[in-house]
């Protein structure tokens, strides 16, 4: 493993797959005990740094640190010194100087746990950064798909919506095409970037031709205030075109899921009927968001398991 | 004033020769020149071109002093060779007006190292609303000439074509920051497969290439000249060609770094490679050498833009763009273009200086290197290679984009009007 887990290309497939890997062995220690706690990561300080609201990574974050055991210390850009102006550089300096062990960093810029990977000796983990790349969300829906289907390799995943601006289908991308899966981007051409074609996808503005075929339908959030800046005519167009509703559900093949990194647009992106249904992966994300979390932070700052 | 006899070196690259320089003119060229009076400065094995002309240069002086002054921009300009630099309007105030405009002007003087010739804004405070007074600011102290709103696009096409018409009474040009704004909001990187992958807004070719499509188009109509800024594609490239193929007056500059660095520079996120327009790719690189090199580009200009620690050492998309430029912009050409086999020597002294002089309406720069001529000269090493460290740039700012790299190309000397501003490397004050 590499000291940072800054994007999915930080992971090769061992790398990948040791991850979710010692993410099962973690489920497995602590299922059934009352104590849901490991001992790994005492004495050692995991900080939150985060510069956008997310309480559902942050709070997925914050547990897996402390099942570990590990110090953990919230840091929002909110109500701190970093809305009087301190630069992202002094901040990182300061939580170095605290003796941090690793830090997580959720950012609205693209490439700022780059920057901070450069400043501070312990490691950066990115819990998200602009429309960049959210690693540990590919990994746990990776684990997801993994969990639910057996196998990784050759499985077939559409990946539908605003792609353009989504961290979590480039993390996806990246590391569903390291673990083998064939991957098809689904959305209207206004949501793809210009370079789409450089990546290792099938492109499709067909979200009905895709369905059939795919083992994994994983829907993204799309929101509002893209409207408003003709991304597409309007949401009732949207829905209509690329939405994950009952008929739609219904042509898939028996054995598929349907995946949403949350938080959803029930009856925008996703029916409610869809993100309900037995096909739904929806919680169990949540979940294991929270094992391959431990795992990351276990692999990057505890060392390979014994 | 002290007489220099300049031994052994090669104009233009030709054969050598020494030169004598008294009173601020070349005096003699010849062989073996004996002027028992004059100050010698050995020359052998080094070029001597005219001195550089820069079309696009951000002194930052007045209101971001932190940065850059009118002094420290002129001593980096010095050391890379020039004798007259273009300082851009987008200072706090802005150039927009007389008053601005000859203070700039009085700085360049006090300071001395090379002409300081103010740039005026096309529009009042950068806005894009209603032209300046370009009539005041061109019969001022600053005899200005050269008009551009530079980091904005004069993007309203009424404006801009008042703008050409209004600038030909007093023989001025528009120098154009081809960039629709439309197609750029929130734009970080050149629009492409890196920044696809990156997750940073793309600027696309595109954006640059159709304002250029509708001024040549403006230009040619109402016969005025236009100038494009800092030019960054190959379809930009091709629409000068065409341009200029139809007799339209147009003329054009291309930066160092676009002929030498790509947007494979924005792995890492490291905001020094931030720029506007951005980095591109290979492809463009090669277009713009090309078009440098058969004269569809005219020039070389810094676009040397010095930022503050701070503007600079943050998240990508926070950061302030632009790079140093002055003190390696010669280097750049040396590698870029003459190493290469695209340009001689005659050539990098038509497309520094001759032509930006040309294009500026500086009479007394870009001149032949002969008898009578003005002394504004350098004097090249092109052999000696460097590796670049900020922390011994003249300028007052670090974000160079060619730290760590090693470059070839040292001026021994500058010369502005006879009196030396740069010897042995180093500036005289």
């Amino acid at each position: 493993m590499k000291r940072h887990l800054l994007e999915a290309a930080d992971l090769d497939r061992a790398d990948a797959t040791l991850v979710l890997d010692t993410a099962a062995q973690i489920d497995q220690a602590l299922a059934g005990r009352e104590v849901k706690k490991l001992p790994t990561l005492r004495g050692r300080t995991v900080v939150n740094l985060f510069y956008e609201d997310s309480t559902r990574t942050r709070i997925s974050f914050e547990l897996a640190a402390k099942r570990l055991s590990a110090d953990v210390i919230n840091f929002s850009a909110k109500g701190s010194s970093v809305s009087k102006g301190e630069s992202l550089k002094d901040t990182a300096l300061t939580l170095e100087a605290m003796g941090s062990d690793a830090i997580v960093v959720r950012h609205s810029a693209s490439g700022a746990p780059h920057r901070l990977a450069h400043w501070v000796r312990g490691s950066v983990v990115n819990a998200g950064d602009g429309t960049h790349e959210h690693p540990t969300q590919a990994l746990l829906d990776a684990y997801t798909i993994r969990q639910r289907l057996g196998r990784l390799e050759g499985v077939r995943v559409a990946i539908v919506g605003d792609v353009l601006h989504s961290r979590v289908a480039r993390s996806n991308v990246g590391l569903l095409h390291t673990l083998g899966a064939e991957v098809t981007v689904v959305a209207p051409p206004t949501l793809l970037p210009v370079g789409v074609g450089s990546w290792p996808v099938e492109v499709s503005y067909d979200l009905d031709a895709v369905l059939p075929k795919a083992d994994v339908v994983m829907m993204l959030r799309v929101q509002a205030e893209r409207m408003n800046a003709s991304f597409f005519p309007s949401a009732r167009e949207y829905s209509r075109r690329y939405g994950l509703d009952a008929d739609r559900m219904a042509v898939l093949g028996d054995e598929a899921i349907v995946m949403h990194p949350g938080p959803m647009n029930r009856g925008m992106e996703i029916a409610a009927e869809v993100a309900d249904s037995v096909r739904s992966t929806i919680v169990e994300q949540v979940g294991n968001g929270v094992s391959v979390r431990m795992a990351v932070l276990y692999l990057l700052l505890g060392g390979a398991p014994s | 004033m002290t007489t220099y006899l300049i031994k052994g070196a090669r104009p233009l690259g030709g054969d050598a020769a020494d030169i004598l320089v008294k009173d601020g003119r070349i005096a003699s060229i010849g062989d073996s020149l004996t002027v028992p009076s004059a100050e010698m400065v050995d020359a052998a094995g080094l070029i001597a071109l005219p001195g550089l002309v820069d079309l696009h240069t951000h002194l930052r002086e007045p209101g971001r002093e932190d940065a850059e002054t009118v002094e420290t921009g002129s001593r980096a300009a010095a050391l890379g060779g020039f004798t007259a630099v273009h300082a851009m309007a987008n200072t706090d105030p802005v150039a927009d007006t007389a008053g601005v405009v000859e203070q700039v002007w009085r700085l360049g003087e006090q300071a001395g190292l090379v002409d300081v010739v103010p740039v005026g804004a096309v529009t009042v405070g950068l806005k894009g609303e209603r032209l300046a007074e370009l009539g005041a600011m061109a019969d001022s102290a600053a005899r200005v000439r050269v008009f551009s709103d530079d980091g904005h696009c004069v993007a309203d096409p009424a404006l801009m074509r008042r703008a050409l018409e209004y600038v030909k009474a007093f023989d001025g040009v528009v120098a154009q920051h081809a960039e629709e704004p439309r197609l750029t909001v929130g734009a970080q990187m050149h629009e492409g497969d890196r920044s696809a992958r990156l997750g940073l807004t793309g600027w696309p070719a595109a954006a640059e290439e159709a304002i250029i499509a509708r001024d040549v188009l403006l230009a040619g109509h109402v016969g005025a000249r236009l100038h494009v800024c800092h030019v960054s594609t190959a379809g930009s490239v091709e629409l000068l060609r065409w341009a200029k193929s139809r007799g339209v007056q147009v003329t054009a500059e291309v930066t160092p770094h676009h002929l030498l660095l790509t947007d494979a520079c924005a792995e890492g996120y490291d905001p020094v490679f931030k720029v506007n327009p951005p980095l591109r790719t290979d492809e463009d690189v090669a277009a713009l050498r090309a078009g440098l090199a058969d004269g569809t580009i005219d020039a070389v200009a810094t676009d040397h833009a010095p930022h503050a620690v701070e503007d600079k050492e943050s998240e990508w998309a926070q950061a302030r763009p632009g790079m140093l430029g002055l003190e390696q912009a010669l280097s750049v050409v040396v590698e870029t273009m003459v190493e290469t086999g695209l340009l001689d020597w005659p050539g990098v002294a038509d497309r520094m200086s001759v032509r930006p002089a040309a294009i500026g309406r500086l009479s007394g720069h870009g001149r032949p290197i002969a008898p009578g001529e003005p002394a504004n000269l350098l004097l090249l090493d092109p052999s000696s290679r460097a590796v670049v460290d900020p922390a011994a740039l003249a300028s007052r700012s670090r974000n160079s984009p060619y730290a760590g790299r090693e470059l070839p190309g040292r001026v021994v000397a500058t010369f502005l009007r006879g009196v030396p501003t740069v010897l042995d490397g180093k500036a005289v004050r």
